[in-house]
């Protein structure tokens, strides 16, 4: 039976953190130019992973898909960063942000990890404003804040609704800094094909030169990866065209487990989908639920009126109704749910009738045109832009669309996989969230593991652990690359005689996830759905059709080496779901529900991370269950009423 | 606006690679007013592939007009004629039924083609390596409400940062200048108080770095803010120029 220790400090829970750093073991100044740090992704995690471990003296190496680290979706995040900074003077503090994140997961993380988020939140701020980054601020010259759902403070910091992009470019330019200082080498247009195991630690990577098509190898002491969440398993979400959840997935099955694959985050406010053309969603900021009231008419009869002419008394602003204490800013998992039950009930608005209204009328009214623009100005923009429609005359339509994904690799307190060597940060890993994120969050644990975490555990690892040097000759890496040019060329070989195109297939596959394996979920239909995985991977492997060679620029062959490993994730996603027999945050199982429609969580038998470890070809994963304790916050029934 | 189907002709450049000689070939699809732009060319894409052809190669990412990534000339303008919107963001509704659209890459000589309508843009990152920086290490800092930055600043920095470095600026000057790109990046940090101690040491490393890599100077065309998506204002150009000649003769 193998067992996870998730090497959480003793102590109260206030000074795990600091008194871990105590122990911690240094590397000299001169020996940490002598050691090199691999670092895949540039997103927020990454750029301040790679930029804080160059700054330390470390050599790093970093790799992106795109064409520069500036691109990383990071970038695309709108609302904001929370932090206890209790600048509005309403009451927050760090164990409030603990709290409040405890609680939005649904009490399925764990507390330690939470804790230390919610510590070093407020050093991210400082970092952020030191580095230039143009946070908004109140005309006194202070930083200005705004609430998000899940919390009845104000401690969201925002830079109009592109604060992923300006916390990005701060990231960004503090890693470009040292990449011209040559402490870090940056590597784009590359994508991570696999992990090099040498005597069970991680001491490299295999990466496909994207221009070229070329296998290249890279070595190191030790490996961060910083790869985003796997979303596009939906094949519809609001990730990026490039997310993908290969890197993940391929040192999953070097021996790094998989914990809670079924989390998957669908947030509340997208524009609806439009077409069976579309590529992508697009998110529009949770923040607009500060101001703008959700609602769908009382009446099913009303819903091709067109909203400014159905009155006051025939709306049903349904969260305001249900939960009067928290009202429009519920969280995004509690939104989501309600939006999809009065799009069931035959409520729903707009062409599709999956849609709901979120309406500007009154807040217009109430703080003027001007005011309002200056809060939303670009995201009533977006809208506009994409629909056609201008949202200071008529309410936005928005629906729910899957987002971020709380699942990832394991990882130990101090991010490290149960490979040793290997570092995971950010939406790659699985530590902070629990069963559901909470608005804001995201860009902060982004940037807690970057900036504040996993320097530091990788000093730690590498004064412990002695890591011999390897080359690039090493057999490991010799057999490695010969796995992936073999992988490629059977892919290719498919690919030349096949019928259906990378994006059809994988368009299938999103339907059977988002039917299935999305908002709400039920044992029939996740069994179903993981037979018709299986029979999609089978089509895969026999008639895909994939254009070009493997060793020029082509796109298609990039999406198709992630698709396949999307079809393996998502069956591992759904089994997930099935073996969690219980209702939790994102994972909403209807036959877990109480009489009101809530999750209904079962804390006696699923109060645990639910860690898959690969067993190699078809053989079934092997579930490790690391059980949560909670000392510090009692158990309770999430409410928002 | 339509509502089923409109048919448009496509000429693209197709290029297999940076050191190939490149040519225009046609192209026709029928598509719905919805999609937008990009969703044209993976509809033209796909039926490239079913007939065995090699598909358009473009580069895109978040399709939602902030990464930066895509970008192409559509019908002689980077990211098409739409005032303030990514090519990612155009939909077809504003096209006409049956017209012929032709797409080109970024063209510019620091900008080499990769393949079809990818281009490199390393030369943007390096520009922002040479000094598009406050330099400050990772970890303790003064508390944020430290130093107090009036709303009207802060916004007006804000303008500048809003750049996202597609590179429309280049494409559309005739110059291929990155005048306005740098330009950005300087006046934004010119007038956050954290980027003061480094404004002249970064102003000059940063154009002089721009100079090598073989952009053009600014003629004060215009062509940049006109194409630019995230409007960013000739205002950056005119601060660079100043802020150019003010370290000239300080020390920093």
């Amino acid at each position: 039976m193998t067992t996870l220790d998730s090497r959480v400090p003793e102590g109260p829970l206030a000074e795990k953190w600091s008194k871990r750093l105590h122990e911690m073991k240094l590397v000299a100044p001169n020996n940490k130019r002598k050691q090199k740090i691999i670092v895949v992704g540039t997103g927020l995690a990454g750029a301040s992973a790679a930029a804080s471990l160059g700054e330390l003296g470390y050599h790093v190496d970093a790799f992106c898909i795109t064409d520069s680290p500036r691109r990383a979706h990071s970038i695309a995040a709108q609302g904001g960063i929370n932090a206890a900074k209790n600048y509005p003077n309403d009451g927050d503090s760090v164990w409030r942000l603990f709290y409040d994140t405890i609680k939005g997961g649904d009490f399925r993380s764990r507390e330690a990890n939470v804790h230390r988020l919610a510590e070093v939140s407020n050093s991210i701020i400082d970092q952020a404003v030191a580095q230039g980054v143009p946070f908004a601020r109140e005309y006194g010259g202070e930083l200005a804040n705004r609430s998000f759902g899940g919390a009845q403070v104000s401690r969201t910091f925002y830079a109009r609704g592109q604060t992923g992009q300006q916390l990005l470019l701060g990231a960004y330019q503090a890693l470009m800094r040292q990449v011209d200082s040559g402490s870090v080498t940056m590597y784009p247009r590359r994508e991570m094909l696999d992990l090099v195991v040498i005597d069970g630690k991680a001491r490299g990577i295999i990466t496909r030169n994207l221009i070229t098509g070329e296998l290249e190898r890279h070595q190191a002491d030790a490996v961060v990866l910083c790869t985003g969440g796997y979303g596009r398993v939906y094949f519809l979400s609001t990730n990026a065209f490039n997310s993908n959840g290969t890197a993940a997935w391929r040192c999953y099955k070097r021996g790094a487990h998989f914990a809670n694959p079924c989390y998957v985050q669908i947030h509340p406010t997208c524009i609806p989908q439009s077409g069976d053309y579309q590529s992508k969603l697009t998110l529009m900021s949770e923040s607009l639920r500060n101001d703008g009231r959700v609602w769908v008419p009382k009446d099913k009869a009303d819903v091709k009126t067109p909203p400014n002419e159905i009155p006051e008394e025939k709306r049903d602003y349904y969260l305001e109704r249900k939960y009067p204490s928290f009202g429009n800013l519920v969280p995004r998992d509690v939104a989501s749910r309600n939006a999809k039950y009065v799009c069931d009930e035959g409520r729903g608005v707009g062409a599709t009738g999956r849609a709901v209204y979120l309406d500007f009328r009154d807040a217009i009214k109430n703080q003027g045109r001007d005011a309002i623009a200056d809060k939303y100005g670009n995201l009533f923009h977006m809208y506009e832009k994409i629909t056609g429609e201008n949202p200071y005359e008529a309410p936005m339509r928005i629906y729910p669309a899957v987002h971020y994904t709380m699942g990832g690799l394991w990882v130990d307190y101090e991010l490290m996989s149960t490979i040793p060597g290997l570092f995971v940060a950010g939406e790659a890993n699985f530590s902070d969230h629990g069963a559901n994120r909470l608005g804001a969050s995201a860009l902060m644990q982004g940037l807690a593991d970057g900036y504040f975490v996993v320097p530091f555990s990788v000093g730690n690892y590498l004064a412990n652990h002695k890591v011999e040097p390897v080359s690039t000759d090493h057999a490991a890496f010799e057999q490695t690359e010969e796995e992936v040019t073999a992988y490629i060329q059977k892919m290719l070989e498919v690919g030349k005689k096949g019928n259906r195109t990378v994006i059809e297939i994988y368009r299938d596959l999103g339907e059977i996830m988002y039917d299935q394996v999305g908002m709400s979920r039920t044992p029939e239909g996740l069994k179903e759905a993981i037979g018709k995985i299986q029979k999609l991977r089978e089509e895969f492997w026999t008639n895909v059709k994939i254009p070009g060679s493997g060793d020029e620029f082509n796109k298609m062959l990039e999406v198709a080496g992630r698709l396949a490993d999307f079809l393996e994730l998502a069956e591992l996603m759904a089994k997930d779901a099935l073996n969690r027999d219980e209702s939790c945050g994102g994972h909403f199982r209807e036959d877990h529900q109480t009489p009101e429609g809530e999750a209904k969580r079962d804390d006696e038998n699923f109060c645990y991370v639910a860690a898959w470890a690969y067993k190699g070809g078809d053989a079934a994963p092997e579930l490790i269950k690391e059980s949560l304790e909670f000392e510090n916050v009692e158990l309770s029934t999430r409410s928002y009423k | 606006m339509h509502d089923n189907t409109m048919t448009v002709h496509l000429k693209v450049w197709r290029q297999a690679g940076p050191d190939v000689e490149g040519r225009f070939e046609s192209y026709s699809a029928e598509i719905n007013p919805h999609m937008s732009f990009l969703e044209m060319l993976d509809v033209v894409n796909e039926d490239l592939i079913k007939k065995g052809e090699m598909p358009i190669e473009f580069d895109n990412d978040c399709r939602e007009g902030i990464c930066g990534t895509c970008g192409c000339v559509v019908n002689g303008q980077a990211h098409g004629l739409e005032r303030g919107t990514t090519v990612c963001q155009l939909h077809m509704r504003s096209f006409r039924d049956g017209e012929t659209i032709v797409i080109e890459p970024w063209r510019a000589e620091a900008f080499p083609v990769i393949r079809d309508l990818v281009v490199d843009r390393g030369a943007f990152d390096r520009i922002i390596s040479a000094g598009g920086y406050v330099s400050v290490n990772t970890g303790p800092k003064p508390d944020a409400n430290a130093v107090k930055i009036g709303k009207d600043l802060s916004d007006k920095a804000f303008d500048s940062a809003a750049c996202i470095g597609c590179g429309a600026c280049v494409a559309a000057c005739p110059n291929a200048s990155a005048s306005l790109f740098t330009g950005a990046k300087i006046t934004q940090l010119a007038l956050m108080p954290q980027g003061a101690p480094e404004r002249g040491r970064r102003v000059r490393a940063m154009v002089d770095q721009m100079d090598a890599e073989g952009f053009g100077n600014c003629s004060n065309i215009g062509e940049c803010e006109a194409a630019c998506p995230k409007e960013i204002s000739l205002d950056n150009i005119a601060t660079m120029k100043r802020e150019y000649l003010r370290a000239m003769f300080t020390d920093n």
